[in-house]
């Protein structure tokens, strides 16, 4: 393969100022980078090893009641955290619904967020993609793209974020802690990924160089923690990406909603937050009438970008269920298939 | 090498005498486990190079340039070999001397046939060195366009299908059984491309000395394999030394050489080092075959009792343009229905694809999952029970053929599968259980078939007056347990403990064991073994009843037999005598005996040889996501004398979840206007997961057939496959209502 520069710095400082050189990538567990150098969709000059960066690998209780998860912290160690999973039930189970043990345990929290499209033109390097090379086109329009965005799409590109753990984050107000060449700032977790509009080229809003060292649940997310379920349709029962999925969250008095978080997976180049089929939720009575009403609020701007239509009622429907699911009531323990709509096996765990 | 195989283990409930039948684990376990066992890839000789392929991005036209001196000038890259430089062959890698020689591309020219077609082979220091020279390397094309899938373009009859059979069979009058019955179906069903993705890649570690040839290479077919590069490399198939003890799966994609391979074997000659060749996962869907996709029509008439009045089953299948391999999809139609009018067609159309080949259950397969639908669907227009719609039809003769089976226990399959499933009570109509989840449930079934197949083996028995004894043959162990399953016949053979024995296997140079493939290789090499223990044993028996100081002295007619390291006399099983003492008087160290199978063709004229099963499935499927989930599978088989249950159940289920695949996961995607792979990894290419099955069982029907071999031995390789695809299809329509018409079932069609 391309030979290229690794280099492991001693602090984040060191980091950054090994990241300013042109053509550099960050690499932490390696799980989508490392696949993506082998099929030479990106060929870096340098890669900076973060993975033994002190100080980045601490899950931290915040005064508000909130979480700081450092970047380093793997997958799998976040989902098994009994506290982090009492306190973002729906996140746990997200992040136990995605890809493999195996690759739970070597993905970083921070590499999660950063995780690449599975748009297989843009995998592809003989293909065009406007999102790989600015301006060659997008070979996924008029191609094979039953699973392609149907919510923020732009001609430029039709790609989807894959990841499960954003999905019920960008309900939750997460927030995402960047250091970079200009210091340390702040985005929330909903405006890190950028829709494609004309620069597919620019997935996040990251400037370059720039690297997350956190991530934070406010306090008042876990405020959801009694009924909250993240929900996945996909074309295996596990280790598959989602056709799409759903993060819905709920508080509840008597049979009223008094507050709601809705975002969707698999629908759009971001976790999509769906706040008019929230605010449509609040001071309803939870039933089915007020989740159909949510459901085609969400979806209302929704419309295929190839052979996908499917997805769109897939997704009403996918939302009225979490919703639903929400309102029954988070399980005691998080279900041995995550977010998967069949019930448990008797006897099995997840973790078993 | 042969590997150490361990012989510890000797299961509470083994029979003493015999150790056919015993579920012995794999022999080899450990060493798989521990990671000890050697596979292809695995070796290293002293100054080997690694050799990486540069394949074709465009699907048809020409290689116009290629960037050689930008490779070349990569540090560590020692060669590239491209159709200017690749050593010169004997025989044209296009010739096609007989049916069963596949075309190759070795480099020949700078057309492109297909993607992933290998077009330069870059040869390096090390791995990384070679994978980056591939890279710049940068191919530039002259591309036309890609003729993509089943509507590229004109159609044609195939001169044959699958081995020499003919594409076209008839028997009665399809078009009058049709107009005279009183319920009709008339159902078009789609099967996308598959590829085997075995978990070992193609490899090979090629090392020359001289024109002698030392090959560490997975196979399927080693004495094939030797003939093949023989003819290409122009030199003596004694010469060429192949070693494939272990292979991590074939699936039929290592039973011919793959051209890859012999790039390798090309390029260590290039370069005068040995060299290794890994083929990389996406290269994998090009060069090494496929199951190619199919359209299927089947009609059939029935009578207003559910009698077969006509099968009628057409096949639409692609090839390459460049080689014939012809899916012999509606062949399954021919044995498992009684029908007075069977017709059986396939029509080909030429795309810009690697050219498909056998893959597990070629035909049967494919053919399988149309025709157990559409049955399904014949029984519902007869409003019968599928599994009654199906006794009624029950085949008493093989239908084509008119011959008798030489066993069929498919009756005891049905009965013996249905009970342990709970069949009975299942409503006719869709849509009618659920789940306490609220889930639809459905219950499907079909039919599994798979031809009971000989080919030509050789073997060799030793026994020793140490009271050991070896047998050799060149078999393969593709993960089936042949290690396993061939001792336990070969100790049976010369009558030792299998603890007594050592069994050699899995080099070229030992006797031929022919193919691992058609499900057969149980029985072929079995029976190459069978024949040559019983050689060793009746020179051993000849030594002793000739000789008036043995216990067997005038046994005669009345025979012996072999059991425990003695002979026994067979009507006094009082005077026996041992190995030992026999050839110690003899005055002889050992006796040897050889071996040669193959099919019996008196037999074969005379008698329909198949195996048979009966699947059942639940599934549950949500009503709103469309998220499908088989809940219970149940198969249960016959197939002739069972040497190992434990491997032969690892078989069975193997081949249900492959089936299980076919219906619900396994579909390559192609780029319609490209013709390049779009899901050529193992991410996107979807098997099941574990997961997806969570309760399976395989029954073990009693089967005892006089006339396959003298062994009674039948297949398991592949039929597990068969029958169950459409049984998941079928249990899908029950849940929901939805008849899939192509596979694999997806959400879209659900909700």
């Amino acid at each position: 393969m391309k030979v290229f520069d690794y280099v492991r710095p001693a602090s984040v400082a060191e980091a950054i100022a090994a990241a300013a050189a042109p053509g550099a990538v960050y690499l932490a567990g390696g799980t989508n980078l490392l696949d993506l150098m082998k099929g030479e969709t990106l060929r870096p000059d340098r890669l900076v090893d973060v993975t033994r960066l002190p100080g980045l690998d601490r899950i931290e209780w915040l005064g508000d009641g909130g979480v700081r998860i450092g970047a380093l912290v793997r997958n799998a160690a976040l989902a098994h955290d009994a506290a982090f999973a009492t306190a973002y039930p729906a996140v746990a189970e997200a992040l136990l619904s995605g890809a493999s043990a195996q690759l739970r345990n070597a993905a970083t929290v921070g590499g999660n967020l950063l995780q690449r499209t599975r748009c297989a033109y843009f995998h592809d390097p003989a293909s065009a993609c406007n999102k790989r090379q600015p301006g060659a086109g997008c070979d996924a329009r008029g191609g094979e793209n039953r699973l392609h965005a149907v919510l923020g799409w732009s001609e430029a590109c039709i790609a989807t974020h894959p990841s499960d753990f954003c999905v019920p984050l960008a309900a939750l107000d997460a927030v995402v802690e960047i250091e970079g060449p200009a210091g340390r700032r702040e985005v929330a977790l909903e405006a890190l990924h950028r829709l494609p509009g004309d620069t597919p080229e620019r997935g996040t809003a990251l400037a370059p160089g720039e690297l997350i060292v956190a991530l934070r649940l406010p306090g008042e997310a876990a405020g959801f923690a009694a009924h909250a379920r993240y929900l996945k349709v996909r074309e295996r029962t596990s280790y598959a990406f989602a056709v799409v999925s759903a993060a819905a969250a709920l508080r509840l008095e008597g049979g009223r909603i008094r507050a709601a978080r809705l975002a969707l997976g698999g629908v759009a180049a971001r976790p999509w937050r769906a706040r008019a089929a929230e605010e449509s939720l609040v001071g309803v009575e939870a039933g089915e009438a007020a989740f159909r009403r949510a459901a085609e609020a969400a979806l209302a701007e929704a419309r295929p970008s190839g052979d996908n239509a499917f997805k769109i009622e897939l997704a009403r429907r996918l939302v009225r269920r979490a919703l639903a699911l929400a309102v029954a009531g988070t399980p005691a323990r998080i279900p041995a298939l995550p977010a998967s709509p069949f019930p448990s096996v008797a006897g099995a765990r997840h973790d078993a | 090498m042969t590997p150490d195989i361990s012989l510890s283990q000797v299961p509470a409930h083994a029979r003493h005498g015999s150790s056919i039948g015993r579920p012995l684990t794999r022999r080899e376990g450990v060493l798989k486990v521990t990671g000890v066992a050697r596979y292809a890839a695995d070796n290293h000789p002293a100054g080997m190079l690694y050799a990486v392929l540069a394949a074709s991005r465009i699907a048809r036209g020409r290689v116009t340039c290629l960037d050689v001196p930008a490779a070349m000038a990569h540090p560590g890259v020692v060669a590239v070999m491209t159709p200017a430089n690749r050593p010169a062959l004997a025989l044209d890698p296009d010739a096609k001397l007989h049916p069963f020689m596949f075309r190759l591309d070795l480099l020949q020219s700078d057309a492109v046939r297909y993607a992933n077609q290998p077009i330069a082979v870059v040869i390096a220091e090390t791995l990384e060195a070679a994978t980056e020279g591939a890279a710049l390397l940068a191919p530039r094309y002259e591309a036309l366009p890609a003729r993509v899938g089943l509507d590229a373009g004109e159609s044609f009859v195939p001169p044959v299908v699958g081995v020499g059979h003919p594409a076209e069979q008839l028997v009665g009058d399809v078009e009058a059984g049709l107009a005279s019955a009183a319920r009709r179906v008339d159902a078009t069903y789609e099967t996308p491309a598959q590829y085997h993705n075995a978990m070992e890649p193609h490899a090979v570690v090629a090392a020359w000395d001289g024109d002698s040839l030392s090959l560490d290479m997975p196979s399927q077919g080693m004495a094939m394999a030797q003939a093949r590069l023989a003819g290409l490399l122009g030199i003596a198939p004694e010469n060429i030394m192949i070693r494939s003890p272990f292979l991590g799966g074939g699936f039929g994609s290592k039973g011919l050489i793959a051209g890859p391979q012999v790039l390798g074997i090309l390029a260590a000659r290039l370069v005068g080092r040995p060299v290794k060749l890994v083929l990389r996962r996406e290269q994998m869907y090009g060069p090494v075959g496929h199951r190619p996709p199919t359209r299927q029509r089947l009609r059939i008439g029935a009578g207003a009792d559910g009698t077969l009045t006509a099968l009628a089953h057409h096949a639409l299948i692609t090839t390459s343009t460049f080689d014939d391999f012809f899916e012999p999809a509606a062949d399954a139609s021919h044995t498992l229905y009684a029908s007075p009018a069977i017709a059986t067609s396939h029509t080909a159309v030429r795309i810009d694809t690697g050219t498909p080949m056998f893959m597990r259950a070629p035909g049967e397969a494919t053919g399988s999952i149309a025709l157990e639908s559409a049955i399904d669907e014949a029984a519902l227009a007869c409003r019968m029970d599928p599994l009654a719609f199906r006794l009624k039809n029950y085949a008493e003769v093989e239908p084509i053929s008119g011959k008798p089976f030489s066993s069929k226990a498919l009756r005891a399959c049905y009965a013996q599968g249905a009970d342990r499933f709970g069949w009975a009570g299942r409503p006719l109509a869709p849509r009618q259980m659920r789940d306490a989840a609220g889930m639809l449930v459905g219950w499907g079934m079909g039919t599994a078939t798979f031809p009971a197949l000989m080919f030509q083996a050789e073997a060799r028995a030793v026994i020793r007056r140490n009271g050991g004894g070896v047998v050799e043959i060149g078999a393969h162990d593709m993960g089936q347990g042949a290690w396993t399953a061939l001792a336990q016949i070969a100790a049976d053979a010369v009558g030792l403990g299998i603890e007594q024995l050592e069994f050699r296997s899995g080099t070229s140079d030992l006797p031929d064991g022919g193919i691992a493939g058609g499900s057969a290789h149980t029985a072929t090499a079995g029976m190459a073994i069978h024949a040559a223990g019983g050689e060793a044993v009746a020179r051993l028996a000849e030594l002793a009843m000739d000789d008036a100081r043995s216990p067997l002295f005038g046994a005669g007619n009345a025979g012996v037999v072999a059991r425990d390291g003695r002979l026994f006399r067979r009507d006094d099983e009082s005077r026996s005598e041992s190995y030992a003492d026999i050839l110690t008087r003899a005055g002889l160290a050992q006796v040897e005996g050889r071996g040669k199978s193959g099919g019996d063709p008196a037999a074969q004229t005379a008698y329909a040889m198949h195996a048979h099963g009966a699947v059942f499935a639940e599934v549950k499927v949500d009503p709103d996501l469309g998220q499908l989930r088989v809940t219970r599978l149940v198969g249960a088989f016959a197939a002739g004398r069972i040497i190992n249950p434990r491997m032969v159940r690892s078989q069975y289920y193997g081949g249900m979840i492959w089936g299980m695949a076919f219906a619900l996961h396994e579909e390559a995607v192609t780029d319609r206007r490209s013709g390049r792979m779009l899901n050529a990894n193992l991410a996107d290419y979807h098997i099941p997961v574990n997961a997806d099955v969570p309760e399976m069982e395989a029954l073990l029907v009693e089967e005892h057939d006089p006339h396959v071999n003298a062994l009674g031995i039948k297949g398991v390789g592949e039929i597990a496959i068969t029958g169950t695809g459409g049984a998941v299809a079928n249990a899908v329509w029950h849940a929901t209502g939805m008849r899939a018409r192509r596979f694999p079932i997806r959400i879209d069609d659900l909700v």
